[in-house]
Order: structure tokens, then C-alpha cells, then sequence
């Protein structure tokens, strides 16, 4: 029975999205069905995820070939983490896109597809088979080019097309990188890897490869000089699209640096420099590209670059409180991002635009609203006790004892700047007196909507909110599983013996 | 042989990305067409090639006896054939709708994500 | 599009034929070059050739449902074939289960098979979506 659980997040995302394409033009059956599956595998991660915190790390051979020459699942504390952390914001979409989406897209396979990202990206995190990660990740990208693209506006389409083309290419460099490292060890399973890299002689060759991963998850992270499809893509599609892309898939690629940078190619000084100079780059890149944008969405989008540097310093210092800290922030940013973008959402609906100069007085009509919407806003800056807080007490105390204070300069600084932009959004769409806007005609607006549609809005936003206060104030229990995961990722043997010692 | 293929693989990888840094959409589709094929050559090629002994065990036998091709470049190949299959359909058809609603070519046009609001 | 006689003769007799060809890569996938991949691509070509040769809306009328309909079964069929080791034997996802006897003309069969019929219709479901889609818009 519970053999298999690592499988089972798969088995059950699988299994709604195609019960949803049975009932593909139902759609008020795929709303309460696809929030239902969302609940059902909310409680599957609880689930794999205490079973992993009291048993330690998980495997299971596909088809029962032995590692490493079978396709092999590992569920250790950090893919069950973030399959936790994809199921909390999954669940929080599909209340939020029952409402937000409009019908004519809904109609166009919304749910299905949502679902099958959502199994991408419970794959991607759960497999320990480089080339499998490299299915999961196109699976991800496939559905997310029908969301990108469902409803067909000009913009989304402009949008669709560079978001398309990078990470196609960004797919073809590590299919690259992956085919230059089959050819010099001779193996694909990454606990295999592991050991096989460290007997290279070549080590200039091990490098490129090392570099090409970095670029192919670079691109799809949003790293400094690799993402431009970001901003330009991000603020296109509908709102409840924009949420799960912005909270989830850019943390995809962070996961997969992580992953490969921690068990692959590991205890390389070169590698770690280059990746503190992009982590410096894009902290301050990102946060000076946010300064200058009106709309919200594309605030936002330079935040989730911005903020992925964060992540990535913690990766390039490599010590074990440094990548505790790259954890913490891992955990903080996928909740709050995808709230952000809900929050955008939900002022869109209230005003009618998401332009800062032409927005104001939300405060003065809506009090309460406004008082949830201040807690994501506010976690993302980290005003001490909230959520953004704690994990940059761990990257600065970790370049401290580097002695990386280029670094920490860059951090403070993305922080100020953070704080700066959030600030500024406050008073402009919050607190400055609102101006006339033109009513619009068949728009939906908030103050015209039912009760349970209202529900549908508020909810999944007060939801996250929650969640993101009780990782501020339940900071200590967040800091002792970030610290846990770090633990295992600095001393990979763990996960390689689990790998490749067990016999199931 | 393996000069021949490597050659080919730097080719196609080189065309694909000339040709995906061309203004026109269809010459980006191309691009990329080119650079999947460079991609799934480059994973045969690193598999290293041994010459007419396909991965398929005798009738009469248990094990092979004699030196035999690698089957997982070839399965990988297949994989990612089937994989961009789907991914170059998609941007036919959204280069397609792309090009009704936008009504041009030109990638440099494409800007409306850029303007201020 | 005017097409000629020639053509639309042809592919009233390929049609069946290609299917059952179709059928027989399928089927002969197991042990040599062939499965569900290329079979799903005849299959689907038979439909192409016909509505090359007689119109979109006759393929349409000749398909009675629509080929996007063939992709959650398919799917269904597949992850049900790789379900089954866990389901009923308690073995990881995906294990080939095979049945001890010999059934006349396809040998042994095994999960792969059904796995192999749920790519078949997949791929013959995705292939005929992208087509007829494309068609339809030029």
C-alpha cells in the first residue's frame, strides 16, 4: 500500500485530468470536479509528505528495472516540499479560475489541461531519471502553451510566441547537455550520474556540460541575462494563469538547478562563481526593471526575476545554512507569488484596469479587501514577522562567513528595492484618491458580482495569505525543514544509497 | 562516419539558430525543426555508433555473444522525435493564428507586449 | 480544391486497407519494428488521404465523433494498462504482466499491448485534432 506512494500524486493528477476530458464541454462539472481532485491531492501531499518526514526518502523503480538502468521515483523532503507547496497553490488556482476564467475559454479544455500542468510538475519534481525530468519538463511546457495561448487576444498571442520560442530553445540545450553527458558516463539515472561525473577525467568537458544544464534551466528560471520572455509574457494571459506560471514554473527550473547543481556537478569552484555573478546580476537587474512598469502584472513578473536570485545565491554560496536559506525562500516565494498574481487579479476586478497611474482609492471603498491583499504584498517585502523575512537572515549570515559581500550587498539591495516597489504600488493603487474611470460595459465587476461568485475571488487569496502568515510565525518549524533538506542535498550519499540500494 | 555526422550536427545546429534569429516567423519554425533534428543526431552520435548489430537477442538465445548497438540513444531519440513532433505542430498553428491576428510576419512588429499599461 | 477522380477512387479502397495495415503494425509491435506510435501515424494518414480526396466534412461524417474524443480513452487505456501491476499484484507502476497462454494469431499478451492500443488511439486522436484544426482555419 504505501509501496508505492511516491507514485501517487501522479497516479491521482493523471486520473482528474482525464476524467475532466470525459466531461470536456460540462464545465460547471469540471469546476467543482477539479476543485474536488485539487482537495483529494491537497491531502495526498500532507500525506507523502509526513510519510517522508518520519521515514526518510522514497523510491520506486518504474517497471520494475533495477536502478540505474530502470526509470527511478524519489520522493526525498524536497520533492515532497514542493509537491506539498504545488498542491496548496493547485488548490487555490482552481477555486480562483472558476471564477476568473472566462467561459468561452473554459470551453477550450481549461481544467484538463491545468491538471496535466499540474502532473508535469508533480513529475518533474518527483523523478530521478535526468532524461525523465527532461519529459516532464516538456509535458509542462506543452501544456502551458495552451493556457499561454486559450482565448486568442493580440497581446497573448504576441506573448505566446516569445515565451514559446525560448523555452523551446531553453528544452534543446539541455537535451544537448543531456546527450553530451549520456556520452560520457554512459548512464541517465542522477543518483548514477552522481558517482559516474566525479570519475571524469575530462574535466574542461564536464564543465561545458555543467554550463549547458545552467543555461537550459537558466532560461527557463528566469536568470539574468535569459529573461526576457518573462516580462513579456507574463501579464498576457488570463489571471488565474498568470498566478500558477508565476508561483510554479520559473520555481521548476530553480528546482532542477538545485537538483543537478547539488548531486551532479558538485564541489566546483568555477561553476559556483559564475552562478554567484548571474545570482548578483539578476537580483539587481530585476529589481531596477520592476522601478520603471505601470502595470501590475509586469511589476510582478520583474519580482519573480528579481526574487529568483535570491534562490540562485543561495545555490552559488553553497554552504549548508546558505542553501537552507535558498530552501526557506523556495518554500516563502511559490506561496506568495502565486498570490500575488491572484491579488492582481482580484484589482483588476474591482477597478477595472491593472495600471498603477490610473488606479487609487481602493482603500477608501473596499477597507477590508484591502487589509487581506496588505498580508501577500507585505510577506514579499518581509517586514520582520512575515514570511520574506526570515530566509535572508539565513543568506546574509551565510555570505558573512563566505566573505561574499558583494553578495550580500545585492541582497540587502533587492530587498530595499523590493520594499521601494511595493511601497510605491501601496499608496498609488491603494491609498492615492481614485479617479473617474470610465465604466465598462459587460466587464464583470466586483461590486456587481453574487456572493459565491465574490467567495470564489477572496477565498483561494485568504487561503495563501494564511498559509504565508503561518510561514512567517511558524517561521522555526519552516527553518528546521529547510535546514533538514539542506542537510540532505550538501550530503547527497543519502539519496544515492537510497537510490541505488534499494530493492523493490 | 562519425566525422561525417559530427559535420552534419554542427550544420544543423548552426543553420537552426541562424535561422531562428531571422525576423520572419516561418524561418523561426524552421530554426527550430533544425536544431530538434541537430539535437536527436547529436544523441546518436554521443551513443556511440556500432555498425549493423541491432539490440535484438537471437530467437535461439539467451544473452548476446557479440558486441551490439545501444538501445537507450535510440529509445531517447524516439522519445524526443514524438516530443517536438507535438511541440512544432503547436507553433505551426500558433504561428498560424498569430499571423491572422497580428497580420505580419515581421517579428520586430510584435511589440504590443511592450507598450506601457 | 479540386482533386481528381483518380484520387478519390484511390482513397476509398486505402482507407480500409491502411487501417487494417494500421492494425497489423500495431500488433506485430511487440516483438518487431512496428507498435503503437506508427500505427496510430497510418491509422491517421488513412483519414488524412480522405479528407485530402473528399472534403474535411465528409472525413467528419465518416468519423461520427469527434478525434479529439480518442484521446481520453486512449489515455484512460494506457495509465489503466500501467496501473494494473499496482492495482492487482501489488508490483511498481508499469511492470509487464504477462498471461501464461498462447492466444492464436498475437502470441502471448501482455499490459504492453493494451499500453500499446492506448498510444495508438492517442496519437491517432492528437494527430487527426492538429490536421483537422489546421485545415480548418486555411
Amino acid at each position: 500500500m504505501t509501496e508505492q506512494i511516491v507514485l501517487y500524486p501522479l497516479f491521482l493528477q493523471m486520473a482528474i485530468s482525464i476524467i475532466l476530458m470525459f466531461g470536456w464541454s460540462k464545465i460547471k462539472f469540471q469546476k467543482v470536479f477539479s476543485v474536488f481532485g485539487s482537495i483529494l491531492s491537497l491531502g495526498l501531499a500532507i500525506w507523502l509528505f509526513s510519510y517522508i518526514w518520519s521515514n526518510g526518502t522514497q523510491t520506486i523503480q518504474a517497471g520494475n528495472w533495477e536502478a540505474p538502468f530502470g526509470i527511478t521515483f524519489v520522493a526525498d523532503m524536497l520533492s515532497a516540499t514542493l509537491v506539498l507547496l504545488t498542491a496548496i497553490s493547485g488548490l487555490a488556482v482552481s477555486i480562483f479560475s472558476g471564477a476568473s476564467v472566462l467561459k468561452d475559454r473554459l470551453r477550450f479544455g481549461y481544467f484538463p489541461i491545468f491538471h496535466f500542468l499540474l502532473l508535469g510538475l508533480n513529475g518533474a519534481f518527483l523523478t530521478g531519471d535526468i532524461f525523465n525530468l527532461y519529459v516532464w519538463f516538456e509535458i509542462i511546457i506543452i501544456s502551458s502553451f495552451v493556457l499561454i495561448t486559450i482565448g486568442g487576444e493580440k497581446a497573448q498571442l504576441e506573448g505566446a510566441v516569445k515565451y514559446f520560442t525560448l523555452n523551446i530553445l531553453a528544452s534543446m540545450i539541455f537535451l544537448t547537455a543531456i546527450a553530451v553527458l549520456y556520452g560520457i558516463t554512459g548512464s541517465l539515472n542522477m543518483a548514477d550520474l552522481a558517482g559516474q561525473v566525479a570519475e571524469v577525467e575530462n574535466r574542461g568537458l564536464v564543465q561545458i556540460t555543467a554550463l549547458l544544464f545552467l543555461i537550459g534551466f537558466g532560461i527557463k528560471a528566469g536568470v539574468f541575462p535569459l529573461y526576457f520572455w518573462l516580462p513579456a509574457s507574463y501579464h498576457t494571459p488570463p489571471f488565474a494563469v498568470s498566478a500558477i506560471f508565476g508561483g510554479l514554473l520559473t520555481k521548476v527550473g530553480v528546482y532542477a538547478l538545485i537538483r543537478v547543481f547539488t548531486l551532479i556537478f558538485v564541489d566546483d569552484p568555477f561553476l559556483n562563481n559564475i552562478i554567484m555573478i548571474i545570482a548578483i546580476l539578476t537580483l539587481v537587474s530585476g529589481g531596477i526593471g520592476a522601478l520603471i512598469q505601470n502595470n501590475m502584472r509586469k511589476v510582478f513578473s520583474y519580482l519573480i526575476i528579481c526574487h529568483i536570485g535570491y534562490m540562485i545565491a543561495g545555490l552559488g554560496m553553497f554552504t549548508e545554512i546558505a542553501i537552507a536559506g535558498a530552501i526557506f525562500y523556495l518554500i516563502h516565494d511559490i506561496i506568495v507569488k502565486t498570490n500575488l498574481f491572484m491579488v492582481s487579479g482580484v484589482v483588476y476586478r474591482l477597478n477595472g484596469t491593472n495600471s498603477m497611474r490610473d488606479l487609487g482609492g481602493i482603500y477608501a471603498n473596499w477597507p477590508k479587501i484591502s487589509l487581506l491583499l496588505f498580508i501577500p504584498l507585505f510577506s514579499l517585502v518581509g517586514i520582520p514577522p512575515l514570511s520574506g523575512f526570515w530566509p535572508k537572515i539565513n543568506l546574509i549570515k551565510a555570505g558573512f562567513t563566505n566573505g561574499s559581500y558583494i553578495t550580500v550587498g545585492a541582497i540587502i539591495f533587492a530587498s530595499f528595492i523590493t520594499l521601494v516597489i511595493i511601497a510605491k504600488l501601496w499608496a498609488e493603487v491603494f491609498w492615492k484618491e481614485g479617479k473617474e474611470l470610465p465604466l465598462r460595459s459587460n466587464f464583470g465587476y466586483f461590486s456587481k458580482m453574487t456572493n459565491t461568485k465574490r467567495l470564489q475571488f477572496i477565498i483561494p487569496v485568504a487561503f495563501l495569505s494564511i498559509v504565508s502568515l503561518y510561514i512567517g510565525f511558524g517561521a522555526e518549524h519552516v527553518q528546521e525543514l529547510s535546514a533538514r533538506i539542506a542537510d540532505e542535498l550538501v550530503n547527497s550519499q543519502g539519496y544515492i544509497d537510497a537510490v541505488l540500494k534499494s530493492k523493490n | 562516419m562519425e566525422i561525417l555526422l559530427a559535420l552534419m550536427v554542427g550544420i544543423l545546429y548552426g543553420t537552426g539558430i541562424y535561422m531562428m534569429l531571422r525576423r520572419s516567423m516561418v524561418k523561426l519554425i524552421i530554426g527550430i525543426i533544425l536544431l530538434g533534428n541537430g539535437a536527436n543526431l547529436l544523441i546518436f552520435l554521443l551513443g556511440r555508433i556500432t555498425k549493423g548489430s541491432p539490440p535484438i537477442i537471437p530467437g535461439d538465445a539467451k544473452v548476446f555473444t557479440e558486441a551490439f548497438a545501444d538501445p537507450v540513444p535510440q529509445a531517447l531519440i524516439l522519445t524526443a522525435i514524438v516530443i517536438s513532433f507535438g511541440l512544432q505542430s503547436f507553433a505551426i498553428v500558433l504561428v498560424k493564428r498569430a499571423h491572422t491576428v497580428v497580420r505580419t510576419d515581421d517579428l520586430d512588429e510584435m511589440n504590443a507586449t511592450d507598450e506601457d499599461s | 480544391m479540386r482533386t481528381t477522380i483518380i484520387l478519390k477512387t484511390a482513397s476509398n479502397y486505402l482507407l480500409p486497407v491502411l487501417l487494417v495495415f494500421s492494425i497489423f503494425i500495431l500488433l506485430r509491435g511487440h516483438y518487431l519494428p512496428g507498435g503503437g506510435f506508427v500505427g496510430g501515424l497510418i491509422a491517421s494518414i488513412a483519414f488524412i488521404l480522405h479528407s485530402f480526396a473528399n472534403g474535411l466534412s465528409k472525413t467528419r461524417e465518416l468519423l461520427i465523433m469527434h478525434p479529439g474524443f480518442l484521446l481520453p480513452v486512449g489515455l484512460a487505456i494506457a495509465f489503466l494498462a500501467g496501473l494494473a501491476p499496482v492495482a492487482l499484484f501489488d508490483l511498481p507502476f508499469m511492470t509487464g504482466l504477462w498471461s501464461h497462454d498462447e492466444i492464436a494469431i498475437l502470441g502471448s499478451v501482455g499490459s504492453a499491448l493494451f499500453f500499446d492500443i492506448g498510444v495508438y488511439l492517442v496519437v491517432n486522436g492528437v494527430t487527426l485534432t492538429i490536421i483537422f484544426t489546421i485545415s480548418e482555419s486555411a
